[in-house]
């Protein structure tokens, strides 16, 4: 009987976030769809409740159903029979759970019988469930692809696939092949029009796709003859029940064993043109990336929160030398950097969903009707602070992931090393987050014009602007040093004026970004809520030593040094 | 063919997770300290009767249960998970009842729904388990009965097609309707509370709770009836007073006792001898504790 959302006191924190009030009343658009539908919500009261009352559901399925088969899903794993998936006995168990709670279609709006729910506590169940398996959360969080059905395909697209959507038919987006991985623009399925029957054709293999077999897939292919970049791809919708698709085998990977990654054979599968021609790279995977990327730092985020758990009651349970080993600084500290990092990568998640929420609410007003000058200000605004935030939180975040995964076997010693533990499968699962959806380096090359540009550093100045504690001063002084020593990086790399160093030093100065906007929201947090102190304190410490590094690195680094590292 | 169900749930205080606080000095259950909960088995005859409604749309399920006017949570629990509306069957009149008051109660209250093809209910309740309502209320409805149910397999033509877990396998049985079925923890668990359904009921009040909403809260209840569960009386139900409540229970406790298990006798076997293992195992077959 174990309730994710309930016992997680970080959740109802960040859910009760000051900016909800307005992301709530954007969402609902003032509460109009009221009288319309006898689930939504009176007002913001009602609303928030009803957030609280969905994520309790889901963090009561998290807890009681997917996290216990959690180690049997691994154990078993996805299976093909006659070129479909069958999904592990405990996979479908969950999936049926959360299907018949609803928590499907979460953020779509409710004429397509979705939830209308903020992205706050949509990405909230996906950390939970993430806590609870990190490969089972790829599979229910494919749902995000339907946002994409949503913001490009036509009207009559939208009413007869969202809907299935809603009722529990899981997505899958086919885009990596196998000489297309992190360069898509090199993608070849081919895409030709039918012009007997009207409709396109699909004709191809792509690898390492998640969920491949999902009932509607959204895939990336060459429509466009004799093209050779990624101008020449459109973004297709297929539907499984149409068939033409075969999945020829499921990879044996490391971690997030449950998740099947199929290896997908396209015969003349029919399919249906989604949004414009040309369009399917240069902005629609390009939405549709941003939105996994915000996925992926959800299940670090959650996949950190069952390291930390496990790390915590091993390091309290085990004795050595007549005491619990948690006794000891060493260890002690281990958990308390894992707790740190986990506090600090869920602050930013939560931070960076908040701006998705407002900018994306803002594009859906304006498809009904003209933006006011000041609201289409605001758009703007979130939307570039998303921008940078996304990579960041995707980047960072499963840095720490991996990290906390690390040290939680680390707490285990020789124990952790054997199966017996649950932090070995958490350790396997862990290591994906920094590959998929882009590597740790792609979100580096996303976020680094956010550090030229000064998206971060605008930023970084609003937070300093705000109050907190007077017991926080102090850390908010390393904050104001930390961001000085960042500014004087920036400058000295950018300086030299030369692409090649500012991307080789890039990571160092996302990095120290990173590190001082969540000692910012740690402070913050920490002044709504003393939980969160001894984790504002052990992370700042943590940051400026880490930025002080970068810092002397960077310092002492002059661009032709960049020659020792070539090949 | 859509059917009328009628599901009996009650709420007991969850004698699972029983700490030290569970009884009172006095032997009584000390209710403050164990969390009101749907009773287990009644959530296993409500996804009974919701599986029903999924093969036969336009069914409509009611709870009904009887308790102090709070039971109405389990109301709300039901109505979350996919009932449509619930009864309180509740007044002073009706506490202290044994199962043979309780029974007639139900039996009361079921007669006064009028139109009902089949009522489901748990086995047991984990705070009596007595297993004797359910097949209490059916003599009295003067209808048949199936007990010990896994899986209502289907109703058709007015006959309903039942699964059995017995002691020593299953067999299947068919009755005719109207009926009543109580069925056994074994059979599948209730499915979960459902996000929309929980938005849609989560104001839903008996007349008691609906006295105490402020001016915004009535006027949305009132104009949304499904959000206006019921609460019966004796009268309602047109009970007769010498059978229920306390008046009506025939059963008269004598004493309670704070029973402590404590291990009679012990055996410590170091595990270094198979053979003394093999012995224990052969003891214990023999004296039927395990096999």
């Amino acid at each position: 009987m174990a309730n994710f959302f309930t016992d997680n006191t970080a959740l109802k924190h960040h859910l009760s976030h000051p900016l909800m009030r307005k992301i709530v009343e954007l969402k609902e658009r003032n509460f109009a769809d009221a009288d319309k539908y006898d689930y939504a919500p009176q007002n913001f009261e009602d609303a928030m409740d009803s957030y609280e009352k969905v994520l309790e559901i889901a963090g009561e399925i998290s807890g009681d159903i997917v996290a216990p088969n959690a180690e049997s899903v691994d154990h078993e794993g996805p299976h093909v029979v006659d070129g479909h998936v069958v999904y592990a006995q405990g996979t479908q168990e969950n999936l049926k759970a959360l299907v018949q709670a609803g928590l499907m279609g979460i953020s779509l709006p409710r004429r397509y019988n979705g939830l209308n729910f903020s992205l706050v506590p949509y990405i909230m169940a996906a950390d939970m469930v993430s806590r609870a398996d990190a490969g089972f959360v790829n599979i229910w969080g494919l749902q995000d692809c339907a946002e994409t059905i949503y913001e490009f395909a036509d009207d009559d697209q939208r009413m007869r696939y969202l809907p299935r959507v809603c009722a529990g038919e899981t997505m899958a987006m086919d885009l990596t092949e196998p000489d297309a991985g992190s360069d898509l623009q090199a993608v070849m399925l081919k895409a030709t029009f039918n012009e007997a029957d009207g409709t396109w054709r699909l004709n191809g293999v792509k690898r390492f796709i998640t969920n491949g077999d999902g009932h509607i897939a959204l895939v990336l292919a060459r429509s466009e003859e004799g093209s050779k970049d990624g101008r020449g791809l459109s973004m297709f919708i297929y539907d499984r029940n149409d068939g033409g698709v075969t999945v020829r085998r499921i990879e044996n990977k490391m971690g997030i064993k449950g998740s099947p990654t199929c290896e997908l054979v396209f015969k003349n599968a029919k399919a249906e043109l989604c949004g414009s021609r040309r369009l399917g790279l240069i902005k629609y995977v390009m939405a549709l990336m941003n939105g996994a990327r915000l996925g992926i730092a959800a299940q670090s985020v959650g996949v950190s929160e069952s390291a930390y758990r496990e790390a915590l009651a091993y390091a309290m349970d085990r004795k050595q030398f007549g005491k619990a080993i948690i006794e000891f600084p060493a260890v002690a500290e281990m958990v308390s950097m894992i707790k740190a990092k986990l506090d600090a990568s869920r602050s930013l998640l939560y931070e960076t969903t908040r701006f998705v929420d407002i900018y994306k609410t803002y594009e859906d007003i304006a498809r009904e009707r003209t933006l006011a000058p000041e609201e289409r200000a605001e758009m703007k605004k979130y939307s570039r602070l998303a921008d940078a935030f996304t990579p960041l939180a995707k980047g960072m975040g499963s840095e720490f992931c991996n990290q906390n995964a690390y040290d939680c076997v680390q707490v285990h010693g020789g124990s952790g090393f054997m199966k017996d533990y649950a932090c070995e499968r958490i350790y396997r699962d862990a290591r994906i987050t920094s590959i998929y959806e882009g590597t740790t380096q792609l979100q580096v090359v996303a976020a680094i014009r956010h550090v030229t540009t000064g998206t971060y550093l605008g930023r970084i100045k609003e937070y300093e602007n705000e109050s907190y504690a007077e017991s926080l001063l102090p850390l908010k002084n390393k904050l104001v040093e930390m961001t000085a020593k960042f500014e004087q990086a920036v400058e000295k790399v950018t300086a030299t004026k030369d692409t090649e160093y500012v991307d080789f030093q890039a990571r160092r100065l996302v990095e120290m970004a990173g590190h001082i906007v969540m000692g910012y929201l740690l402070i913050s947090d920490a002044t709504r809520n003393s939980e969160f102190e001894a984790s504002a304190a052990n992370y700042i410490r943590f940051g400026e030593a880490e930025v002080a590094r970068h810092a002397e690195f960077i310092g002492k680094f002059e661009p032709e040094m960049v020659a020792s590292y070539k090949a | 063919m859509s059917l009328n169900i009628v599901v009996l749930a009650k709420q007991v205080p969850d004698t699972r997770n029983v700490g030290k606080d569970a009884m009172k000095e006095d032997g009584t259950i000390n209710r403050a300290a164990l969390p009101a909960i749907f009773n287990p088995e009644d959530l296993n005859a409500l996804e009974q009767a919701l599986q029903l409604k999924d093969q036969n749309p336009g069914s409509r399920i009611t709870l009904l249960t009887m308790g102090p006017p709070r039971a109405s949570e389990i109301i709300r629990e039901g109505l979350y998970r996919g009932a449509d509306t619930g009864i309180v069957l509740t007044s002073r009149a009706f506490a202290g009842a044994d199962t043979l008051a309780t029974s007639y109660a139900i039996a009361a209250a079921v007669k006064h729904i009028k139109q009902f093809d089949i009522v489901i209910g748990g086995r047991q309740a984990i705070d009596g388990d007595t297993a004797q309502v359910g097949p209490q209320v059916a003599e009295k409805l003067g209808i048949p009965q199936v007990t010990y149910a896994e899986e209502i397999i289907k109703v058709e033509n007015g006959v309903a097609t039942i699964k059995r877990r017995l002691k020593n396998g299953v067999e299947t049985v068919e009755a005719p309707l109207p009926l009543v079925v109580t069925v056994n923890g074994s059979a599948a668990p209730c499915r979960p509370r459902n996000a929309r359904f929980v938005q849609k009921y989560k104001y839903a009040v008996t007349p008691s709770e609906k006295a105490n909403l402020g001016e915004d809260m009535l006027r949305l209840v009132d104009s949304r009836e499904y959000l206006n569960l019921y609460e019966w009386d004796e009268k309602v139900v047109e009970a007769d007073v010498e059978q229920i409540g306390l008046a009506g229970s025939p059963t008269k406790v004598k004493g309670i006792e704070n029973v402590v298990f404590t291990a009679k006798e012990s055996k410590v076997l170091d595990g270094g001898n198979d053979a003394e293992i093999e012995d224990l195992i052969k003891e214990l077959i023999t004296n039927h504790t395990i096999g």
